[in-house]
């Protein structure tokens, strides 16, 4: 089991209804994928969230990533929508 | 590496054209082009009331600093600023400006649009709408034509 911290923003963060938490991941985890799959196990407001998973983007250390980068040696890692500034 | 400066900012309050364009530009003789953008909330034909934009704090700073990096590297750009409100914001105030310094003018005005481009597309920023009718509309999709503005300097 590894600890990492999550945040999330825009309608990922309303509907999971919190904008960060810190989750023990099973050793199963290892891409941003597998993450993605693992937290919509964890109740209906994930699986509402993250019901599209191939529009949600993820930062790891406040960089983008794929879904099949790992996610070894993440201290941070966020989930969110597509981007909508400028 | 770039030694050119970049000027990257995330605030609440507003900013001043001309004050960014003289900071980016004081004491220097070599610049012969400045192009700036800046980007308005619309009132969406009167139905808008205001913006509200969420940010990833630290983040944000840190993609627009890449893309301005890239911007300087690509163009040979002189200088750098980008600036991004978030928190509410009324129709007719600012949202974002762009200001690139080059010798010749294409640099800058290429730099200015690719920066804004990518901006868009990958600094991490949502709008979510309020309506006149005191309702908290959705949250703004992203367009396909962003990504196609992005996509159109990868050639």
């Amino acid at each position: 089991m590894a600890s990492v911290n999550l945040v999330y923003f825009a309608w990922v963060r309303e509907r999971i209804g919190r904008g960060e938490e810190t989750l023990e991941l099973p050793d199963t985890v290892v891409t941003a994928g597998d993450l993605l799959a693992h937290l919509k196990t964890l109740g209906e407001e994930y699986e509402a969230a993250l019901e599209h998973e191939n529009v949600i983007r993820v930062a790891i250390n406040q960089e983008h990533v794929d879904h099949d980068e790992t996610i070894a040696g993440a201290r941070e890692i966020a989930l969110f929508p597509p981007m909508t500034g400028g | 590496m770039t030694a050119a400066p970049v000027t990257v900012r995330v605030q609440r309050g507003d900013f001043d054209l001309a004050t960014e364009v003289q900071a980016l530009s004081a004491g220097r003789h070599d610049i012969g082009a400045v192009v700036t953008f800046s980007g308005l909330c619309r009132d969406e034909a009167g139905t808008l009331s205001a913006l509200e934009l969420e940010h990833y704090p630290g983040m944000a700073e840190a993609e627009i600093t890449r893309i301005c990096d890239e911007a300087i590297n690509r163009f040979g750009l002189q200088a750098a600023t980008a600036i991004h409100r978030y928190g509410k914001i009324a129709p007719g105030e600012n949202i974002v400006l762009v200001i690139t310094a080059s010798p010749h003018r294409q640099a800058a005005f290429d730099g200015a649009n690719f920066i804004m481009d990518f901006l868009k597309t990958s600094a991490p920023f949502w709008k979510k709408e309020h309506g006149n009718d005191g309702t908290a509309g959705g949250w703004v999709s992203a367009k396909d034509e962003d990504d196609s503005a992005r996509d159109r300097w990868s050639d």
